[in-house]
């Protein structure tokens, strides 16, 4: 962009981390703009995190509270562990999102707002009975009060578009002026308006304009006194590209079935937040995948569960209310010993809950959601960009011992971004499959016959016999099995066996042991959390550090079955603090299986947790007198 | 054989590939199938008098003839009584939960062109708890075949009335009589899109086969009702219909092409009132050329459906045969077609180089150190 290079009239100084939140109507464009911004500060190598925070509704009332929509972005010269405790920049486009995010931020912070739509139906919408722009409540900021509607309006005029159309272009203004302050680049966005508006020409040099506009005005505005970079994070040598957890999710299911050379069958039914996953997966035919958007939860699964039956990677996906309508299909999984991967983008509950937040209250559930004993292994991501690796952790899981596999998203996860280092495809674990091919066994006659429960002596898993295999046909069903044979039993002894391998089959899959970051080797507190806590533990764990407290972590990435060492670890600790996103669910099952008085800390606030939070929860109990 | 499963396109009224397209037929060396073959080593557990042994004797009879490899069969049922037919007969079977049976042949089906699938179902596992995956299996037109074992009862629960069961019904949970509206299978699967729908009876072996044959060899979902006798808790419910002499006056039977007439000397007919409904009439009064003609292939269901509700629950007209058999592309097929052309459009099977480009994105960046 041309106006860039005179961009020296303006000091420049230079941060270590900034925390920018957008905030505006649903219909404002606010994820697109944070999305934007994102992509140019990744392009920049700054590492990062975000917290996109949006209503169910998909337009609630315009200008009211709970229409209110915005994206977090954490951006730093160092490692980024979570999306930022608290913004140092509230960008609010109108006044529900100052009334909505204002108490976030903390004072001598910068807001910038869009006065123009501060009239008065708009603020008594929200009930500020006179502007917070006119009655001192905002002097504690830096407030940097800017007509971005009536500037865009202004520099769209000669594109002879409606007031409305010209409007809608006030997100690009904006985030062309925090380009401009943050001074990231601009080449991205204008490549992707170039692509998304190609079919729309008027609209396309609408959103450039408005774009360069934005940018121009903190160029040439005495507002904006001082504009700042942000040196990029050092990182491992390599490629880098920005990516959300759905998407990491939907790749790491296609480079497992890549990697395994089997067809990927996805049965799913759309439901906030998983259907990302259905609708990047349905893109990529080319891949040889196949989706099926089911008539129901029960019906995608059952469709997953027979192409596994078929010889293909049967994937489901799904949120809470979704996986408690496929137990029943997970339980026949169980019973068959088929393999199939179950994806719960988990939000928070119970019921519909809260479609859009995040939570981790299905744990539980994934545990133990199933009639009679039922053991599933649980796995779950720790970050965004590990959603890639949990993806091919479960289809390992489930095509070697031959069993559903519970794989726990969440909503953070799933909408949340950050940097992720490209693996090369030949370092991805091979997945290999062996389907059995010949008969297994000899019957009474002498004859060859087979036996689809016989087991693999180390993983215990069963054979895979897919349909067309000639001299395997065999029944399998729900009701219990004869030990080796499949035939169906109701002997008590037989179904006391078989109870007792399917657990021992699960208890003895074989994962990682457990890793622990204890600096000192002192430390009187472990920290251990799962899923995506991780971020905010690591950086609460940070903070305590610094404030001289000795704090250990540890991270359970396979909730089911835990690695062996787990107990080991958990009572090398006096104390134990687990922080969740649920009323204790990881607690409930660490304390009833190794009797050690772990401590819960926990949120269900429908927002990942704060480092501050966790820095002040390991303060407290590192000090609490030992009883 | 040929496993080319290509779309062929696809002109109204001209038949689509047969329903066994794709699955392997026996090698010129193969010995000839007979129903041994096709039985299984397990023993029989249904009741002394079931109806369905009469259903399973008339599939392993028939399946010889049909010349297919015998792993390439797959039969999918649910939970009930009727769902226990997987495991007498020696192919692949999947003894599935209540109600699902569709969904998971939905999925097999798709993911694998050279399987015939079938799905073995009863009153209670297709239409109460099931009724949302029959309904949609039917109007996707996946490649399956489908057997309704309608006994209008739960049997392996003892005795509850079923959605099927006739109004005013008395059973262990409704001892005072059912209050509610039966459904009639056969009008439901031609509201839900079905492009075959038969009827056929348990007690007519010749009949049985040549409706399931028909099935079979159809390339959609093939829906065929089985009136099926529960001598347990609902014996004798199709009496009526294998009484010669009562059955010669309720049944009629549909051949595609033929006037529809019956009654013990065909003097009936249905006839076309001049308001559109169906009649009977005796054909001595209005006339041959007044007796409707069946036409199985008509696209437009309404005839159909209309000759489907020529029956009550109290069996007084009750149409059998082939209601509806029409060409439609199936929803595997159409899939499949889908994955095919973007694997070709992408120069072959996805390699590593394709998959790297896919992690990678348009936005990257470079870190030397």
């Amino acid at each position: 962009m041309d106006i860039a290079v005179t961009a020296t009239a303006h000091r420049i100084e230079q941060l270590d981390s900034v925390v920018i939140r957008f905030a505006g109507d649903s219909g404002d464009g606010m994820q697109l703009t944070g999305d934007r911004f994102t992509a140019e500060t990744a392009s920049m190598g700054n590492d990062l995190a975000t917290l996109p925070n949006f209503p169910a509704e998909i337009r609630a009332p315009q200008g009211t509270l709970p229409g209110v929509s915005s994206f977090q972005l954490h951006f730093a010269d160092h490692d980024v562990l979570t999306p930022g405790d608290a913004p140092d920049v509230l960008v609010a486009m109108n006044p529900a999102a100052l009334k909505a995010n204002l108490g976030d931020l903390p004072r001598g912070k910068t807001l910038i707002v869009n006065t123009d739509e501060f009239t008065k139906r708009n603020l008594s919408k929200v009930g500020y009975p006179v502007s917070p722009l006119e009655d001192h409540s905002l002097d504690s900021y830096q407030v940097h009060a800017v007509p971005l509607t009536s500037l865009t309006v202004e520099a769209l005029k000669e594109f002879g578009l409606s007031r409305k159309d010209a409007e809608r272009a006030k997100n690009m203004f904006a985030l062309g002026l925090l380009c401009w302050l943050y001074n990231r680049p601009t080449e991205g966005t204008e490549r992707f308006l170039n692509t998304k508006f190609a079919r729309k020409p008027d609209i396309l040099a609408a959103n450039l304009a408005a774009f360069k506009a934005g940018w121009a005005f903190g160029e040439t505005t005495e507002a904006f006194s001082v504009s700042y970079q942000i040196a990029p994070a050092p990182s491992p040598s390599g490629h880098y590209r920005n990516i959300t957890g759905n998407t990491a999710l939907a790749y790491g299911l296609v480079a497992a079935a890549h990697r395994s050379g089997l067809p990927l069958v996805l049965g799913s039914y759309p439901i906030t937040p998983a259907s990302d996953i259905l609708h990047a997966l349905s893109g990529l035919k080319r891949f040889g995948i196949t989706t099926i958007q089911a008539e129901d939860e029960i019906g995608a699964i059952g469709a997953a569960l027979g192409a596994a039956y078929g010889g293909a990677i049967g994937v489901t996906t799904t949120s809470g209310p979704g996986l408690a309508l496929k137990s029943e299909t997970i339980g026949l999984a169980v019973s068959l010993e088929l393999p199939l991967v179950i994806v719960d983008v988990q939000r928070g509950g119970p019921s519909t809950g809260l479609p859009t937040k995040t939570e981790q209250s299905d744990l539980l559930q994934a545990m133990f959601g199933r009639n009679g004993e039922s053991p599933v292994p649980v796995i779950s991501p720790r970050s965004p960009a590990d959603c890639f690796n949990a993806a091919l952790e479960a289809v390992r899981i489930a095509t070697t011992y031959r069993t559903p596999v519970l794989l726990l998203s969440d909503g953070y996860l799933a909408n949340g971004s950050e940097p992720w280092q490209l693996p090369a495809v030949s370092s991805l674990p091979e997945l290999k499959v062996d389907f059995i091919s010949e008969p297994n066994s000899v019957d009474k006659n002498g004859k060859p016959s087979f036996r689809p429960y016989d087991r693999d002596p180390t993983t215990l898993a069963r054979p895979w016999a897919i349909p067309g295999t000639p001299g395997l046909e065999h029944r399998i069903g729900g009701i219990e099995k004869a030990d080796g044979t499949g035939e169906i039993s109701y002997d008590p002894d037989n179904h006391d066996h078989m109870v007792r391998l399917r657990q021992a089959k699960i208890d003895g899959i074989d994962v990682a042991p457990l890793e622990v970051d204890d600096p000192t080797g002192n430390a009187g507190v472990l920290v251990i959390g799962w899923g995506s806590t991780y971020g905010p533990i690591a950086a609460g764990a940070r903070a305590a550090r610094q404030a001289g407290i000795a704090v250990a972590t540890a991270h359970l990435r396979h909730l089911n079955p835990f690695p062996v060492n787990t107990g080991d670890v958990l009572k090398r600790y006096r104390r134990v603090l687990i922080p969740e996103m649920n009323l204790g669910q990881l607690s409930m099952l660490l304390r009833a299986r190794y009797l050690v008085d772990a401590r819960g800390y926990n949120q269900v606030r429908g927002l990942p947790f704060s480092s501050g939070e966790i820095a002040d929860a390991i303060t407290k109990l590192a000090e609490e007198p030992l009883s | 054989m040929s496993t080319d499963l290509g779309i062929p396109s696809f002109q109204p009224g001209q038949p689509l590939l047969s329903g066994l397209a794709g699955v392997p037929k026996l090698d010129d060396g193969d010995a000839a199938q007979t129903r041994k073959d096709f039985t299984a080593d397990a023993e029989v557990r249904w009741c002394p008098g079931c109806g369905d042994y009469a259903i399973l004797a008339a599939v392993q009879g028939f399946m010889p003839e049909l010349g297919i490899k015998r792993e390439n069969v797959v039969c999918i049922s649910g939970i009930g009584c009727s769902s226990r037919f997987p495991y007498y007969l020696d192919t692949y079977g999947l003894h599935s939960i209540h109600g699902r049976a569709p969904a998971i042949a939905t999925g097999l089906a798709t993911s694998r062109p050279d399987l015939n699938v079938w799905v073995i179902t009863g009153d209670g596992d297709a239409l109460s708890i099931g009724g949302n995956h029959l309904i949609h299996a039917l109007r996707r037109n996946v490649n399956l075949t489908i057997l309704l074992f309608n006994n209008r009862i739960y049997g392996l629960t003892k005795g509850q009335y079923s959605p099927t069961s006739e109004p005013g019904k008395v059973t262990k949970s409704t001892p005072v009589g059912s209050v509610d509206t039966p459904f009639n299978p056969v009008s439901l699967a031609l509201g839900a899109e079905a492009t075959f729908v038969g009827r056929t009876l348990d007690s007519d072996r010749k009949h049985l086969t040549s409706v399931l044959r028909q099935a079979v060899e159809h390339r959609g979902a093939a829906l065929v009702e089985i009136y099926q006798n529960c001598p347990i808790f609902n014996d004798g419910a199709f009496d009526v219909l294998k009484d010669r002499d009562e059955a010669a006056a309720r049944l009629v039977r549909l051949e595609h092409g033929q006037p529809i007439r019956f009654g013990p000397e065909g003097e009936r007919g249905v006839i076309r009132a001049a308001d559109g409904s169906l009649q009977i009439g005796l054909v001595s009064e209005v006339g041959e050329d007044a007796v409707l003609v069946h036409d199985a292939h008509d696209p437009n269901p309404a005839v159909q459906f209309a000759l489907s509700r020529l029956d009550e629950a109290s069996l007084s007209h009750v149409p059998i045969g082939v209601l509806r058999s029409v060409s439609r592309p199936t929803y595997d097929d159409l899939v499949r077609a889908q994955v095919d052309e973007a694997v070709a459009a992408n120069g072959g099977r996805a390699t590593d180089d394709d998959l790297t480009d896919l992690l990678a994105g348009k936005d990257t960046w470079t870190v030397t150190n």
